[in-house]
């Protein structure tokens, strides 16, 4: 029995981040009433033309700098001719022969052993990226359906890949790279629950070692990270059997069925794929200025692996904390800006970032992290907090309590230091030698053993310290004054 | 001249979303042929290291900022909607093409 391997490409969709729509300016939005967003040449009224949307040209413009496309000198528009009611004027505006961006590469990062593990980086080649048109949305009732034209004509990126792909693992791992970047960026929300992020998969199997590719299984509309991995696995299952039986895979379109996991063929007549594609009359081409893509190569933030490989290496941050931080571009703002005011302990910062803010802002919030714009807790006040710890002027015990009340009301440590009434660290050696003394005289067993060589011993009286300066003293100043005392003997 | 092209009328009926009588198909499908032939005489041409024209005019696209203006009230923009309800354009229930 041979083994098999999966050829697998994606066609990903994503809607662009822009105020209005890709040929008119009615507004782009989601959750809005039906056919609020609209206006005549949304509706597709006879008469009206289209006009060009410089910044959603300009978003997939950034997608393409972000995964190394080439732009090229001139792109342009066809007419994609269907009928259909998610169309009202019976052809999509596409790119089919001059796209905005040509080739193109993602890296991306596999799930590692654990979650603390950085997984096995590749990278996908793109074949290249197209802009179109999205469509209106329809809802199927008993006798009839309703549209709503409020998506139709949002600006929609179609990445299209090499079928470079070969476990659903890795098609997974593609969506969340271009998910990252994209957010990171401002290019897109990616939100797959909005429909901001859409995905078809074309996916063929062959025995391991062969060349030519065999017939593909196109599956359509798979609209959540885990439809994607189940219709890609189960997909590969079946094809494969089929195979092990004798059989031969039909080049077809198929329908991913998450209820009862499983892929079905969907009829569909042949000239439902006749588009008669031909250039657009109402559109010219688009010469879009050379300085202008460099401009926007400036604004772009840095990719988010090399952005993870530098903390990694410039500030020594571990996998587990810059796995949190950099895929979440929200998180590295704010690691950036509370670096900007305190760089002396990154580590620290990365820290209270990835775990402290992360956990209080699970817990303000049901279900979910509570948004970073609610966030009351600033970057500068967060630097803060670690400045003071460093400076040996706050217990890291007692930031865990402070860090709570600076999240709740925005204050900085000082404030809520004075607040609760904790005194700054206790700089006062005498107060602390009396203080040492007092407990080392209080357990004279454990004295002994810190003298006999248990160098452990000494923890037992580091709690009774603690508790006789109310937490003001510095568990590190606390350890070398015991040290000292217990030696004199 | 080559021979004429043939010409699948019925499926392009189809595509078009037009019914054809009998008699319509006979005088369409002459015409159509006749079209594509002045295709097939142009295509005589030798273009070779003509870059392709994407449109007659140099002019490029003129671009608009990405700026909204107030949409139109749903109610005007399903005025010319045969029936609509909740808001939306009410359509015959239609099965997704693949």
């Amino acid at each position: 029995m041979p083994e098999y391997e999966a050829v697998i490409g994606l066609e990903v969709h994503v809607q662009l981040k822009t105020a209005s729509k890709m040929f008119t300016d009615a507004p782009a939005g989601f959750g809005q009433p039906p056919n609020s967003l609209t206006n005549a040449v949304v509706m597709g009224l006879p008469g009206t033309l289209p006009v060009l949307n410089q910044g959603a040209i300009e978003q997939a413009i950034k997608f393409g700098l972000i995964f190394d496309s080439e732009i090229p000198e001139l792109f342009q528009w066809d007419r994609k001719n269907y009928f259909y009611p998610d169309s009202p004027k019976n052809y999509q505006l596409t790119q089919k022969d001059a796209p905005v961006c040509i080739g193109g590469e993602v890296e991306i990062e596999l799930a590692g052993a654990s979650r603390n593990l950085a997984g096995e980086h590749k990278v996908i080649h793109l074949d290249h990226a197209h802009l179109e048109e999205d469509v209106g949305k329809l809802t199927h009732f008993a006798t009839d359906s309703l549209v709503d034209y409020n998506r139709a004509g949002t600006p929609l990126l179609e990445i299209v890949t090499k079928p470079d792909l070969h476990s659903a693992e890795e098609a997974v791992a593609l969506l969340q790279s271009i998910r990252m970047h994209l957010t990171s960026a401002g290019v897109s929300d990616c939100d797959m629950e909005k429909g901001q992020m859409r995905c078809d998969a074309n996916v063929s199997v062959r025995p391991v070692g062969q060349e030519e590719l065999n017939p593909r299984a196109e599956m359509k509309n798979l609209n959540s990270i885990t439809g994607v991995k189940n219709a890609i696995s189960y997909e590969i299952r079946r094809q494969a059997r089929v195979y092990e039986k004798g059989g031969t895979v039909a080049q077809e379109t198929r329908r991913w069925d998450a209820d009862a996991g499983r892929t079905t063929s969907m009829r569909s007549k042949e000239e439902a794929h006749d588009y008669r594609y031909f250039p657009d009359p109402d559109l010219l081409p688009v010469h879009f200025p050379r300085h202008r893509i460099e401009e926007l190569k400036a604004e772009l933030p840095e990719n988010v692996f090399d952005l993870q490989r530098r903390y990694e290496s410039e500030y020594g941050l571990p996998y587990t904390l810059t796995s949190v931080i950099c895929y979440d571009h929200e998180l590295a703002r704010y690691f950036e800006a509370a670096m900007v005011v305190y760089d002396k302990n990154p580590k620290a910062l990365a820290n209270y970032v990835a775990n402290e803010l992360q956990r209080e802002r699970s817990q303000a919030e049901g279900d979910g992290y509570l948004p970073m714009e609610q966030v009351r807790l600033s970057p500068r006040n967060l630097a803060g907090l670690v400045r003071l710890i460093d400076e040996g002027k706050l217990t890291k015990q007692l930031a865990k309590e402070v860090i709570v009340d600076m999240f709740q009301g925005g204050d900085p440590a000082e404030a809520v230091m004075e607040a609760r009434g904790i005194k700054p660290v206790q700089q006062d050696s005498g107060q602390l030698e009396e203080w040492c003394r007092a407990a080392v005289a209080g357990n004279a067993v454990a004295a002994q053993q810190v003298r006999d060589g248990n160098d452990k011993a000494i923890n037992s009286f580091i709690g009774p310290v603690m508790k006789a300066s109310r937490g003001t003293a510095n568990p590190q100043a606390v350890r070398e004054m015991l040290q000292k005392i217990i030696s004199e003997g | 001249m080559q021979d004429r092209p043939e010409i699948d009328i019925e499926k392009l009926a189809v595509l078009a979303r037009i019914e054809l009588t009998g008699e319509e198909k006979t005088a369409l499908s002459a015409q159509v042929a006749d079209i594509l032939g002045f295709f097939q005489k142009l295509q005589e041409v030798d273009v070779s290291g003509i870059t392709p024209m994407a449109h007659p005019f140099e002019a490029a696209a003129p671009l608009r900022e990405d700026v909204p203006a107030d949409p139109w009230a749903a109610s005007r923009s399903l005025a010319n909607a045969p029936a609509s309800r909740d808001n939306q354009v009410v359509v015959p229930k239609v099965v997704e093409d693949a």
